[in-house]
């Protein structure tokens, strides 16, 4: 029998996610800083402290270096934890424990471990929260090999993607724009999983393929419905897992439109789009490429207060639109 | 000492500290002050509510005597660190409230240069190193301006606000230490309303009162009612003293709370009712420390509406100012990112 699909929110199908995994598992719980009575800065944790009681939805001190560390312990040690950062920014003081011990301890180890642990990041710009809560850091953990990085854009993924992560033996970090979370989509009751590792075409296209993070899968999706009325075909891909990263839907995609246009909110440059590109320069799908590759990225500066310069900061859907123009009509 | 006259100085020789160290008009000056915060922030929320602007806020209401008591006895180069919760900080360091707004409303006239917002509005000439959207990230900056402090020589003393929530983070464990050990002229304030957000001190916290983890730094832990201007004054003049004498920093936990929600976002769902309300009609601080004026004779009905009447004037300009001021240009974007060089 199929599964009831209802709509819920970005923020709602995160909060199933959790809670259908508790419901499961008594080992898995959660911690962060007012996710009990609170529910959490953005609402996502809600009222799972009235369902599941202040044992297992624990409102850490704000101390994010040793609560991820005990999240880290927690889970060498046979809980399965999931971490909340109030917000992605945050992770900058956690990273000891994250990029040291999470992702290296089972190496080092030799293999005798294994770390389970889920940590949740609300990340990107938009709110008006200036520099310091609205950074996109996802690339930072990206290059750290032992962690796995996670983006879902959807509702459907972000469930399917966070039970994936909690079933992984391994640390997986999962990173949501704040803006998602009142998206709407629907959203299978029960138990499923999205894989990690494994992109997602959210629209086939011949002329070219734009490969998107996040909110920007959803820009992406804007440009390309507008670009439909000029006549110019755009293949968007949803990356959704940065590390490890599927390669080869991209190269497929590639090859079929000789063009790539890589379109994230993190700052443009050592970024998602650096890996993207140099990964098609090294493949195959290089010799069918018919133009140059293009990033559209963040820009090198902090997030500023100004909501003008806030969205200029970041790529929105007339600048997808007029990159993805150029690139077909061979302006580049 | 600052007093008008002698008659008046013997007259309150029983009077607590701040009536005895200051004149009438510098009193009448914390009373102006105390009142410019409150009625910035209330007009901040009223413009945030208007949709006039953006992001989000944290406001002190009920927590000014705590800003205006540590600022007191410091220096116009003398410096402080702030926090999220900083508007009441920036203003009884000195800066003015139509710059304030200004940042507020994202233009090129605020503080930040409409960069910052309401989280890092600072007036750095007035010697605020900034607010931070970091919690416990300006104490150990604090440390290291007592550090420059002690090597450059120039006797400033350096006030590092953080809430009750901060003090459960590494930063401020191993800041502590080392103004400690090497013995800087550093002020640490506590500013405890009770909860980090949502989760009490009870829930966060292992010692009773802050001011205990002193004594694991070796330095003086002073407890005050930081609803009472007075009671703050006089702890922050004690170590004032202490730094510029080349002894080393104090810990000052000053015991308030906060009136509105933690953020816009917050239903209060962590406190109840009846808790806010005793805060808010019993122990207000502005009510406290005018009912003191009045009662010392310091200031009498007239007065007192003066003032308000004065800093509602101020509130209006300020945001007039606002309004009119530019915006940055986008092609600007850059600004700021790196010191522009020759
Ligand atoms: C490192 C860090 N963790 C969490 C937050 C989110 N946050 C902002 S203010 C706050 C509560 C701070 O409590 P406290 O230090 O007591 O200051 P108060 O808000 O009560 O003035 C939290 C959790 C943050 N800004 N920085
Ligand atoms: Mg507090």
């Amino acid at each position: 029998m199929d599964a009831v699909v209802r709509e819920l929110s970005y923020a709602q199908a995160i909060q199933e996610a959790m809670a259908t995994a508790m419901e499961m598992d008594e080992r898995v719980f959660l911690m962060g800083e007012d996710i009990g009575v609170y529910g959490g800065a953005f609402q996502v944790t809600g009222d799972l402290v009235e369902r599941f009681g202040t044992e297992r939805v624990i409102d850490t001190p704000i101390s994010e270096l040793g609560g991820a560390g005990v999240a880290v312990g927690a889970a060498v040690t046979g809980m399965r934890p999931i971490f909340e950062f109030q917000f992605s920014d945050f992770a900058t003081l956690a990273m000891e424990q994250i990029v040291n011990q999470a992702a290296k301890m089972r190496f080092m180890l030799g293999g005798e471990v294994s770390v389970p642990v889920v940590m949740r990041f609300p990340a990107g710009s938009g709110t008006g929260a200036a520099a310091q809560h609205s950074q996109s850091l996802e690339a930072w953990l990206g290059h750290v090999p032992g962690l796995k990085v996670i983006q879902p854009a959807t509702p459907h993924d972000a469930k399917g993607m966070l039970l994936a992560a909690i079933a992984d033996p391994d640390p997986v970090m999962i990173f949501e724009h704040k803006l998602l979370y009142k998206m709407k989509g629907p959203v299978p009751e029960g138990y499923y999983t999205v894989p990690i590792g494994k992109a997602e075409i959210r629209r086939e296209g011949r002329d070219l393929t734009i490969v998107a993070t996040s909110i920007m899968v959803h820009k992406a999706l804007e440009a390309a419905a507008a670009l439909e009325a000029e006549g110019i075909d755009v293949e968007v891909i949803d990356l959704r897992t940065i590390r490890p990263m599927d390669k080869q839907t991209i190269i497929e995609s590639v090859k079929k439109t000789s063009r790539l246009l890589c379109v994230y909110e993190a700052v443009k440059t050592l970024g998602i789009g650096a890996e993207v590109s140099a990964m098609i320069a090294e493949s195959d799908a290089f010799d069918y490429l018919d133009a140059p590759i293009v990033r559209l990225g963040g820009a090198e500066t902090p997030i500023p207060y100004n909501p003008e310069l806030e969205k200029a900061t970041v790529p929105q859907v007339p600048g997808i639109i007029a990159a993805a123009r150029d690139l077909v009509k061979g302006v580049r | 000492m600052d007093l008008a006259s002698k008659a008046g100085a013997d007259s309150r020789a029983n009077l607590p500290f701040v009536y005895r160290q200051y004149s009438a008009e510098q009193l009448k000056q914390v009373l102006h002050k105390m009142y410019l915060i409150r009625r910035f922030e209330e007009g901040a929320e009223e413009c945030y509510t208007r949709g006039l602007i953006h992001g989000t806020m944290h406001l002190s209401i009920g927590q000014e005597a705590s800003a205006m008591g540590i600022c007191m006895p410091l220096a116009e180069d003398d410096q402080i660190t702030s926090t999220h919760r900083g508007h009441g900080h920036c203003i009884a360091k000195g800066a003015e409230v139509k710059r304030m707004f200004a940042e507020f409303f994202g233009k090129t006239t605020g503080y930040c240069k409409g960069r910052g917002g309401s989280m890092h509005i600072a007036d750095v000439a007035k010697g605020n190193l900034g607010a931070n959207g970091i919690v416990a990230g300006g104490i150990p900056i604090a440390v290291g301006a007592g550090l420059s402090s002690k090597m450059m020589k120039t006797g400033k003393v350096v006030v590092s606000f953080f809430g009750d929530g901060a003090n459960n983070e590494g930063a401020f464990h191993e800041a502590l230490n080392m103004a400690a050990i090497w013995k800087l002229p550093v002020i640490f304030v506590c500013e405890n309303n009770g909860y980090g957000m949502s989760t009490s001190t009870a829930r966060s916290t292992a010692v009773k009162n802050i001011a205990e983890r002193a004594a694991a730094y070796s330095m003086p832990g002073v407890i005050v009612n930081g609803n009472i201007f007075s009671e703050v004054a006089e702890a922050s003049h004690q170590a004032v003293a202490r730094a510029r004498a080349g002894e080393g920093p104090t810990l000052i936990e000053s015991k308030t709370y906060r009136h509105r929600g933690h953020s816009k976002s917050d239903r209060n769902r962590y406190r109840t009712k009846e808790e806010i309300e005793d805060w808010m009609s019993n122990r207000d601080p502005i009510t406290l420390f005018e009912g003191e004026m009045r009662e010392f004779g310091l200031i009498d009905d007239k007065g007192i509406q003066a003032i308000r009447d004065a800093v509602a004037q101020e509130i209006a300009d300020g945001i007039e100012f606002a309004k009119t001021s530019p915006s940055p240009d986008i092609e600007n974007i850059q600004d700021f990112v790196y010191t522009e060089q020759a």
